[in-house]
């Protein structure tokens, strides 16, 4: 389904995010991504939303390669494509409900279709009790399972977590690893750059290592391996 | 286009005073533009009053006889270039006198019939016969004064070019200025809403919901600057229309034509369109590239 062949990537000479990358995802599977700081984690989930183009190589989504598409083009490769971020990335001065709602706008529905949705995916990750609280009103599980439900409204195939639990204590970070599980069992495709060692040891999921822009290491059932 | 709509105005509200800081430099805009519009159409509808009454005027000496001005008449409806010839007494120049006046007794306290000289209007087929009829009656004895309003018809035209030069260039000025401003405006609002564009763009939104939103926001200010501007127009021109009129005379141009404002809000609003529509468009170019 998703398809790194020889990816590179480089900012300028001396700095290389990705050296030759070469990597097979099928639909419906939950792959970690791990590595130190700099690895090219978050580099590789940017590729993949064509929010960086590489420098070299081919990366295809359902046999299409998204490094060619159109920039007029990319809303529709990132239809297909939800994002979790460890800081949220809400909007501050819209509500929970509202936040949520701004995915299906984007995606040209109808009020009544986006009320009946948002509160069927708010009820889904338990915050419609705060879907008229602005960002700031929420705590940081909260904050995040109204980004989840951002992400997962438009039923994408792929759903990209770029530490989604950095940011939160170990009990809701487990919640939220929860919702991403439950989110991986409807088929959708889960990429998740994390660094905690404890949720990839626990999940015993399919785990890609990183490190200085190379796979060092890419294991079925894997462990955090540094 | 309703969802468009819906943002734009999103936009507009949560932002009130930029909006009305936007609007009011486009007030001042078609303000101006309006101002100019009214005077370049009021000149020109005075020119063309004195255009189409190509008239000479002719004040006899005291004493002229009725056989003179007969005479005079008979000969005038020989001439080729005459088209009528209409004979004012000395009585019946006061009766004007007096009408005009009717609102200033002092005026009329010390005028008598006695002073005011007898009058010919010699109305003429084209403007240009006014200077050969002139010519002919200046030679008469009895003709103390020839009148020809060539030459208010020639100031006229000196100052509509000149109403329509100083117009045209503050018009040119303003318009840029407002276009600057408005490139300003949804630059800075560009600016203000990065993120959230941001995460636009990265839920899928298509490029058009995203600028559109911004260029219906330039389109709104200027809109709103032309049609406010439009109302106090038109406000000012009624409060001020008798002594206007007043001052214009026997040319016939207020109240203003209802219809002649109505096209001026049409104007108004194309022109707010085009520099909303180009101001904000440039500024999605510079500041939005996606």
């Amino acid at each position: 389904m998703i398809k790194f062949e020889n990816v590179s990537k480089k900012f300028s000479s001396s700095i290389i995010a990705l050296d030759d990358i070469n990597l097979e995802i099928s639909q419906g599977e939950f792959i970690f991504l791990v590595g130190p700081s700099g690895a090219g984690k978050s580099t590789l989930l940017r590729i993949l939303t064509r929010e960086i183009t590489p420098t070299s190589g081919q990366v295809s989504l359902d046999k299409v390669d998204i490094t060619k598409i159109k920039e007029s083009e990319v809303f529709k490769l990132r239809r297909k494509i939800g994002f979790v971020f460890q800081d949220f990335k809400l909007l501050d001065d819209r509500t929970v409900f509202e936040n949520v709602a701004l995915t299906l706008e984007a995606l040209g529905k109808d009020d009544d279709e986006i009320r009946k949705q948002v509160e069927h995916t708010l009820k889904l990750v338990e915050i419609w009790d705060r879907r008229n609280l602005f960002p700031r009103q929420l705590s940081g599980g909260e904050a995040q399972r109204t980004a989840m439900a951002r992400a997962i409204i438009g039923k994408p195939e792929i759903l990209l977590a770029d530490e989604p639990t950095g940011d939160l204590d170990p009990k809701t970070a487990w919640g939220v690893i929860q919702l991403l599980n439950e989110i991986n069992s409807w088929g959708t495709t889960v990429l998740m750059a994390t660094h905690n060692s404890e949720i990839v040891n626990s999940l015993k999921r399919r785990v890609v290592t990183l490190k200085g822009g190379k796979i060092i290491k890419d294991s079925k059932e894997g462990k955090y391996d540094l | 286009m309703g969802k468009y709509l819906q943002y734009a105005k999103r936009n507009i509200r949560r932002t009130p005073f930029q909006a009305i800081a936007a609007s009011m430099v486009m007030f001042l805009t078609f303000f101006a533009l309006l101002i100019f519009l009214t005077l370049a159409a009021g000149s020109q509808e005075i020119l063309r009053f004195y255009e189409s009454k190509p008239q000479v005027i002719i004040f006899f000496k005291d004493n002229t006889s009725a056989a003179d001005v007969n005479a005079i008449q008979n000969a005038l409806s020989q001439e080729a270039r005459v088209a009528s010839t209409n004979y004012v007494s000395q009585e019946e120049a006061l009766q004007i006198y007096k009408e005009r006046n009717k609102s200033d007794p002092a005026l009329l306290e010390l005028v008598t019939a006695n002073i005011l000289p007898a009058s010919l209007e010699i109305s003429a087929k084209t403007p240009e016969d006014l200077g050969p009829i002139a010519e002919l009656m200046s030679k008469e004895p009895v003709v103390d004064q020839v009148l020809v309003p060539k030459e208010v018809v020639a100031n006229l035209t000196a100052a509509t070019r000149v109403i329509r030069i100083v117009g045209l260039t503050t018009v040119t000025f303003l318009t840029a200025f407002s276009l600057l401003i408005i490139l300003m405006i949804i630059g800075f609002k560009i600016r203000l809403k990065r993120s959230e564009i941001e995460i636009m763009m990265l839920i899928g939104a298509p490029n058009s919901l995203i600028r559109m939103p911004f260029i219906l926001e330039g389109i709104f200010y200027a809109a709103a600057g032309a049609l406010s501007a439009w109302v106090i127009t038109y406000t000012l021109l009624w409060y001020f229309s008798p002594f206007l009129q007043n001052y214009l005379g026997e040319v016939q141009l207020l109240p203003v034509n209802p219809l002649f404002m109505l096209s001026l809000l049409g104007v108004s609003l194309v022109i707010s369109f085009i520099i909303g529509g180009i101001g904000s468009l440039m500024a999605v170019r510079r500041y939005l590239r996606i």
